[in-house]
């Protein structure tokens, strides 16, 4: 299990901290073997735009209710913050969240004068600022690599500014270049929340149960609701008085592993809230795992039981249609890591072929340290395994490499811009943007009939096959997708 | 300029911004030697701007502690070098990040090696805290001409062809509308007898357009204060001349205006054109569009259920001038306190501030130069005129509107609630479309 230390400002990379990888080749089955006996990482000799945790750790603190947020660095570091306000303001329904309030995002314009004196004055002007304009209940400052490399002492400002404000000020520590692995910036925004939001106090609450996830549906409440118990979400809206009590909650559980691995830990090891040891419930052989997993945490074994049985009653027959209709069909799944293990288990669930993935890192272990926790590990006990498997590191060079070879039925994407790809080689394209919405029984029914919408509807992405301008050149197409990995055919 | 300490809901960003301006060239590839998340930054600002290179596709050294630590040079050096086995290009223009420019890596040598090898490279020095996109777009322009461009002038004798003009106005995504703007230029240029290289778009030549820049007569700059750097290196670099137009000429006042300018200067500058023909032209352009404004006059003077009579803009110098010209003679809607949020330099904002309130000789426009749009919507939110209100602005006003019960109008970036694909506003019927989009939100609200 890797150690928490809350005590340190800055939390230890994914590379170091639990050996996550970004370059791989090969199949599922290996990867998950060799994850277990120490994963060689592969780098490359060509590389695109990757995107860095700064906005993975702005996700996590921008969608808290109550929070404002600012960007130590040049103006460009907060370019595209502005679509956390817009994805707050559209998802605010499915999270009973009547009047969404406009998001404070801010930036503290960094320039070449600042590069050269310093920025900590701006920096402590800035909090203050913000503070008197916004009133907010935290204030959160995310580093960049600008600010990280001419050095400015962030920790101390915001330590100073907490004490003047009276409120918590939580330096983030997220610059780009410190880490390959794009989810290192959750860790870090999770980092800061454990150190400086969440309250050790001693109690334990039965009824509350903590959800690490982005800004999927609530379909929580109505689960957690025979076990007497009702959600805690972390972080998107949540507010910063949710997010103290998750220190006393009675368990935690993730809906994507690599996602809350780093928090999970820290709230067992630090605040002694059990995560419970099962991957996330997509699949019915990992569904009816999880359910009693939480049962078994909760000591409510025969809820889980009963839950299971109902919903086995009320979905199996939809799901035995579906099954017949997705037989054989192809797929290629893109997505960060767990959550694409988890699409790989519903398609393996719903009896179609996955023939191939293109997924963003590797964490051959997660911080819990438990394999129970490993979907894919999971993923090729319960279904088989998945052949073409990479590692891309969001490398968009590659997957269209596989999905030109590949050719499948239906590309399922996780994260946007990846459907272009498929849709302009043809092929149906699907991004379902509430990871909760193929969770569990109810989510394979749901999934399912989306994908046999989006196989059936394919007249758009024809049309545009036609029409598509391709900017990789045809000697690319044709060779093998780990060409420019260490260790490739030619290096 | 504010004295904020923070930017609240930027309006704009930072020089690496200016990738946007190589991915609006047909076949160009901006190469990044930046940190990992800049590139992302980039394209989740403009939204759904990737164009041929752009966004996933362009190539990034992505910088991790090792390039920080020991330099980057060499991973440059392996990612250019492979850049052209996967990538189908016409250009490539090399972008430096903060953490390039601070470690110090010297690119231009660099990148010198593969030019002398034929290679259509630039190298471009871009690092976010030097400057912001609006800046940045003629470094990167004039980073261009200077290494690619000026290689082809012996087949590109300056000033060779009389009728032919380089147009600078429209900052490629940065303007929403730049694409239509830039379509409608051409087409009313050549209505006078002149062709435009536009230089981005659809309606560009791409990159032999480019090579050919220095063939032009002339150069026109259509702007408030972004782009300038670009007329004055032509000025020096091939002794071409440019007529600056200083805002974006919206409806048929300006539009006369600005071709009037522009034809009077052509003819100075020795174009061979049928003047009389290209009169012609605007007046014909002119009398089409006030054929609408005589049918619609009734509905804006007549309607009884409320229309706006008042108007808040949102938006750089060159759209807030423009807006409150067109609004108050061609539409009827009195602008008043108008915000410019572009972090337009010190020395532009008198000039700016003059041309705005040229507007009316019977109205002060009170203008404020604020980069900080947070601040700028605090003044706003005190700010209550009598009747009906309207703030044309980027999404981020949206919820200002709503705030205050005024209509709205999506016409900045960020944009998330509209969509803008060739649409102008620039033009006579630019000022046509700025109507109809008004007026759709407005009845809108009646339905």
């Amino acid at each position: 299990m890797a150690k928490t230390n809350l005590s340190l400002p800055e939390v230890q990379i994914r590379e170091i901290r639990i050996n996550s990888i970004t370059g791989y080749h090969g199949d599922a089955e290996e990867l998950v073997r060799s994850g277990r006996c120490g994963l060689k990482d592969r780098e490359r000799s060509f590389s695109q735009c990757m995107g860095c945790a700064t906005s993975k750790a702005a996700c996590m603190t921008i969608l808290i209710q109550d929070a404002a947020v600012i960007s130590h660095g040049p103006v460009g570091c907060a370019s595209c913050l502005h679509e956390f306000a817009f994805t707050y303001r559209v998802n605010s329904p499915l999270r009973n969240v009547a009047v969404p309030t406009p998001r404070y995002i801010f930036s503290t314009n960094l320039t070449e004068r600042d590069t050269i004196y310093g920025g900590s004055a701006k920096l402590a002007r800035a909090i203050r600022e913000v503070h008197s304009r916004t009133k907010a209940n935290a204030i959160f400052v995310l580093t960049t690599c600008a600010s990280a490399i001419i050095g400015d002492d962030v920790e101390s400002i915001c330590s100073e500014a907490e004490e003047e404000l009276d409120i918590p000020v939580v330096a983030i520590f997220c610059e780009g270049f410190r880490s390959k692995v794009w989810t290192t910036g959750f860790d870090a925004a999770y980092h800061g929340i454990a150190r400086k939001l969440i309250r050790k106090s001693g109690t334990r609450r039965s009824d509350l149960i903590n959800v690490i996830n982005f800004w999927g549906s609530d379909i929580f409440s109505e689960w957690f609701e025979p076990f007497g118990a009702k959600p805690n979400y972390i972080t998107p809206y949540s507010t910063v008085e949710s997010l103290r009590l998750a220190g006393e909650a009675a368990a935690t559980v993730q809906v994507c592993s690599t996602l809350g691995s780093y928090l999970g830990a820290v709230l067992e090891q630090d605040f002694g809230v059990p995560e419970i040891p099962a991957a996330p419930p997509y699949g019915i052989a990992q569904t009816d795992r999880w359910f009693r997993a939480l049962g078994k945490v909760l000591g409510k074994e025969e809820t889980a039981e009963k839950i299971i049985a109902e919903k086995k009653k009320k979905y199996m027959p939809r799901i035995e249609e579906l099954r017949r209709e997705l037989r054989g069909k192809t797929a290629y799944v893109t997505a960060g890591a767990a959550h694409g293990h988890a699409l790989l288990d519903v398609l393996g669930e719903l009896g179609m072929k996955a023939v191939g993935a293109a997924i963003f890192h590797h964490d051959p272990i997660y911080d819990s340290g438990r394999p129970e926790n490993d979907q894919l590990a999971q993923r090729v006990a319960d279904y088989g395994n998945v052949p073409n498997y990479n590692v891309c590191n969001r490398q968009e060079f590659e997957l269209v490499n596989m999905l030109n070879m590949l050719r499948p039925d239906v590309l399922l994407a996780r994260h946007g811009g990846m459907t272009l790809w498929g849709a302009k080689l043809g092929i149906p394209s699907l991004l379902v943007g509430d990871e909760h919405y193929s969770m569990g029984y109810e989510g394979l029914v749901n999934y399912g009939e989306r994908l046999l919408e989006a196989i059936e509807n394919d007249e758009f992405v024809k049309n545009l096959q036609k029409h598509a301008r391709m900017p990789y050149t045809k000697w690319w197409l044709e060779q093998p997708a780990d060409y420019f990995l260490e260790g490739g055919p030619v290096i | 300029m504010s004295k904020s300490a923070v930017i609240e809901q930027q309006r704009y960003t930072c020089a690496m911004g200016a990738m946007q301006t190589v991915v609006a060239i047909p076949r160009a590839v901006p190469i990044l030697h930046s940190g990992p998340g800049c590139g992302e930054m980039i394209a989740g600002f403009f939204e759904r701007s990737a164009g041929y290179a752009g966004g996933c596709t362009s190539p990034c050294t992505n910088f991790s502690e090792k390039e920080v630590v020991f330099g980057g040079i060499n991973r440059l050096r392996e990612i250019i070098s492979n850049t052209y086995k996967v990538l189908d290009t016409d250009l490539q223009v090399v972008m430096t990040g903060c953490t390039a420019a601070i470690v110090g890596d010297d690119i231009t040598s660099l990148v010198a090696e593969f030019a002398d090898r034929g290679k259509p490279i630039v190298a471009v020095e871009t690092a976010g805290f030097n400057a912001t996109n609006y800046e940045a777009h003629s470094i990167v322009v004039n980073a261009i001409i200077d290494q690619y461009v000026s290689r082809f002038v012996s087949e590109n004798k300056p000033r060779s062809e009389k009728n032919t003009v380089n147009l600078f106005a429209s900052i490629p995504y940065q303007d929403p509308f730049w694409k239509g703007n830039l379509a409608e230029y051409k087409r009313l240029l050549s209505g006078i007898g002149l062709n435009a290289n536009v230089l981005f778009g659809p309606e560009s030549g791409g990159v032999k357009e480019w090579q050919s820049i220095p063939k032009a007569n002339f150069n026109i700059l259509v702007s408030p204060w972004y782009g300038k750097p670009i007329a004055d290196n032509l000025k020096a670099k091939y002794g071409q001349d440019y007529t600056w137009f200083h805002h974006i000429p919206i409806g048929a006042n300006e539009t006369e205006v600005f071709l009037n300018q522009v034809l009077e200067f052509a003819l100075k500058q020795g174009a061979e054109i049928d003047e009389k023909r290209a009169r012609d032209f605007i007046r014909h352009e002119s009398d089409a569009y006030y054929e609408e404004i005589e049918n619609l006059a009734t509905f804006l003077l007549e309607f009884r259920y409320g229309l706006p009579n008042h108007v808040h803009i949102l938006h750089d110098a060159g759209y807030v001038a423009a807006l409150c010209k067109f609004l108050l003679h061609e539409v009827g809607i009195v602008p008043k306190e108008q915000f410019i949020t572009d972090g337009t330099p010190e020395k532009y904002q008198e000039t700016i501030r003059a041309d705005i309130n040229s507007t009316s000789d019977k109205k002060e426009i009170p203008v404020f130069f604020e980069p900080d749009a947070g601040k700028a919507q605090e003044i706003l939110r005190k700010i209550r005129h009598k009747g009906r209100g309207l703030i044309i602005g980027s999404g981020w006003d949206r919820e200002l509107a709503r705030e205050k019960g005024y209509d709205f109008l999506s016409a900045a970036l960020p944009n998330p609630y509209r969509l803008v694909l060739t649409t102008n506003y620039a033009g006579f019927t630019g000022g046509l479309r700025v109507i109809e989009d008004i007026y759709l939100m407005v009845l809108s609200t009646y339905a």
